[in-house]
């Protein structure tokens, strides 16, 4: 079944359409990314699906509720409980070290448990640099830690907009090595990307221009 | 979590958190000083009072009655109603005698001085000796009662050491004289001249500044009034008066018999009078109103004065928060926008900033109700000369208050928390 399905989705500000009339299914275990030039609507949608925007016209189906029709207060919970979010910019409160950091995200859902919080970022790697603070870690080390946050509370789905956009080639390497396994355990993946090769490794590229659905297609190479 | 985010937050935001600690540190020591002076300061004011020259006046009947149809104070009194100096020292056989601190007398005449100008003399006591009936001995008179005259030139006249042909000049008359301590004046009155070495000028402050002050006698010669006042004032400790004394004010005969006793046994400035002119003959003696109205006065126009310092110290702390604690959210939008996209609800958020404000004002207020005590002790000794003393109650009052504004204060930054969007942070834009 499908975890996600947008219908006839718009978004429009004054008279530009930042998203223009955009059906779109994924499926649960999907890893799907999403490409198009600067200002094609990327963010705009998913921020839509992340539940931080309303579409102006359409339904957004996530997990059969329709989340265009929530309260702001029942999206900030859907978001707490079904998201995880990663950034381009590694958005961490830069006074607390990175498992507090993760921490952080365990408080808000259910109860911090610091333990947890290690394995996760044992996951990512970054055991050793726990209680060091945002500033003493690397630009991939961040985002790993950014990572391991947006896991922490296991989502059924988990956004990434241009998540490698800041790291070199290895730093992009481990990070992509880590949505494979998180794709391998079953978990949905929307990417957001420019980088042709972040796209290549997904299981499906969605293009967009000019807030539409450009190209929907399957990578024959997923896998390999 | 909570109290690490927040522990998190003051470490790093330190300086901004040590401005708001000060600007509620600011409000909360001024608040604490005028609170804690106005708190006190009705009780100054009494000690002051009591150290503040006489309470009672005695004056003829006839003149009491003129004065009181002519509204006219400290008025000239009619010629011929004097009272008997020969009488003065029944004033200290009272009941009440030992209550009774001070007490002179006084005789007024007018002179005409070399230069063509007149004055009005005034004989009296300045530090004269009783030997009283019942044994006891006192110096009295305006020395004592006069402690605000501010000696100018020379020094307080001395009746035995200076003797009788001396005087003191205000300080107005003197300048507009030339007159200078040490110097000789002549002084012209209705039925004697006499020649008067000047021994001290003082400033007053009041009517006293235009006036001579001689000894009782040759004030009484150049009037040929000897052995007559036209007035007394008298220094008595008195206790504060209640319905009965309001009561037996007005009229002694209306009260009961067992009032009356309660009444005439009390010092109530009422009973003290009406026991002095028991002892006086045809005199009338009542409570000097106007130094303790007037101080009344300007003891509610203090009060409001710092009612109104301390609402604007705290209007002007809680403007300087909301602008620093807003200023403090904008900087940290990027951090509130990951929270809520995080899934961290409005409330929560709220929560831990006015936590770090509360926080921070506490010590703040800590700092500031210390600060503003030492506040209070300057104002104390610089204008009762008595150091304040800690009301207990200020300590919750600032409290409540440094909470109240803190919290108001942060009003308009919750407002811009709760108000930003975590996309627009969040994608840099
Ligand atoms: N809040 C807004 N108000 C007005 N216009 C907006 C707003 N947000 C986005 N837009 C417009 O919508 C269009 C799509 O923006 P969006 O951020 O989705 O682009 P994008 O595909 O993410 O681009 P990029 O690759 O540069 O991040 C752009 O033209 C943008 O200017
Ligand atoms: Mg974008």
């Amino acid at each position: 079944m499908s975890l996600l399905e947008l219908k006839n989705v718009s978004k429009i500000y004054g008279d530009l359409h930042a998203l223009d009339n955009v059906s779109l299914k994924v499926d649960t275990g999907e890893w799907v990314a999403i490409m198009g030039p600067s200002g094609s609507g990327k963010s705009t949608m998913m921020n839509i699906i992340g539940c931080m925007d309303k579409p102006s016209k359409g339904e957004v189906l996530l997990d059969g509720v329709d989340i265009s029709k929530e309260s702001a207060k029942s999206l900030t919970r859907i978001r707490r409980d079904k998201i995880g979010l990663i950034f381009q910019q590694f958005h961490l409160v830069n006074y607390l070290t990175a498992v507090e950091n993760v921490m952080v995200s365990q408080y808000y859902h259910s109860m911090p448990d610091e333990k947890e919080a290690m394995q996760a970022l044992e996951r990512v790697g970054l055991a050793d640099r726990a209680k060091h603070l945002p500033s003493q870690l690397s630009g991939g080390e961040q985002q790993r830690v950014c990572i391991a946050r947006a896991l922490i509370n296991y989502p059924e789905l988990l956004l990434a907009d241009e998540p490698t956009g800041n790291l070199d080639e290895a730093n992009e390497n481990i990070v992509l090595d880590i949505f494979s396994q998180l794709h391998k355990e079953g978990t949905t993946l929307v990417v957001v990307t420019h980088d042709p090769e972040v796209a290549e490794v997904a299981q499906r590229t969605i293009t967009l221009g000019h807030g539409k659905i450009m190209k929907d297609m399957i990578n024959e190479n997923f896998g390999r | 979590m909570f109290f690490r985010m927040i522990r998190g937050a003051l470490t790093r935001q330190r300086g901004k958190m040590l401005m708001i600690a000060l600007t509620i540190a600011l409000g909360a020591s001024l608040a604490t000083a005028m609170l804690n002076v106005m708190l006190d300061v009705g009780d100054k004011v009494n000690q002051e009072l009591k150290t503040y020259g006489a309470n009672i006046t005695v004056v003829p009947k006839a003149a009491s009655v003129l004065n009181n149809l002519y509204e006219v104070e400290g008025g000239e009194t009619t010629e011929g109603a004097y009272l008997r100096e020969d009488e003065l020292g029944n004033i200290k056989t009272i009941f009440w005698a030992f209550n009774i601190v001070d007490f002179s007398p006084f005789i007024d005449t007018e002179v005409s001085l070399p230069g063509g100008g007149t004055a009005t003399m005034v004989g009296t006591w300045f530090n004269h000796y009783l030997s009283l009936p019942t044994g006891e001995t006192l110096y009295t008179g305006v020395q004592n009662l006069r402690t605000w005259w501010d000696i100018e030139e020379g020094q307080w006249l001395d009746e035995v050491a200076d003797g009788a042909d001396t005087c003191m000049v205000g300080a107005a008359l003197a300048k507009a004289n030339g007159i200078h301590a040490g110097d000789v004046i002549r002084v012209n009155g209705r039925y004697a001249d006499a020649n008067l070495r000047v021994v001290g000028v003082y400033d007053s402050g009041d009517d006293a500044d235009e006036q001579i002050y001689a000894p009782m006698e040759i004030v009484q010669e150049l009037s040929n009034t000897d052995g007559y006042l036209t007035s007394i004032e008298v220094s008595a400790i008195t206790t504060p008066d209640n319905e009965l004394a309001i009561k037996a004010a007005k009229d002694p005969k209306s009260l009961s018999v067992s009032q009356y006793e309660t009444w005439y046994c009390t010092a109530y400035v009422s009973s003290i009078c009406y026991q002095i002119q028991e002892v006086i003959t045809d005199s009338v003696a009542s409570p000097v109103r106007k130094v303790a109205d007037s101080e009344g006065a300007i003891l509610e126009k203090t009060e409001l004065l710092m009612v109104l310092i301390t609402i604007l110290a705290l209007v002007g702390s809680g403007l300087g928060i909301s602008n620093l604690v807003t200023a403090s959210v904008m900087e940290r939008s990027n951090e509130i926008g990951l929270l809520k996209a995080i899934g961290a609800p409005d409330r929560s958020i709220t929560a831990v900033v006015l936590t770090e404000i509360v926080l921070t004002g506490i010590a703040g207020a800590v700092v500031g109700y210390f600060v503003g005590f030492g506040f209070a002790q300057i104002i104390g000794h610089s204008v009762f000369g008595s150091s304040i003393e800690m009301k207990a109650m200020v300590i919750p009052l600032v409290g409540v208050l440094v909470v109240v504004v803190t919290l108001l204060g942060s009003i308009p930054a919750v407002r811009t928390l709760l108000r930003l969007d975590p996309t627009v942070v969040l994608h840099g834009r």
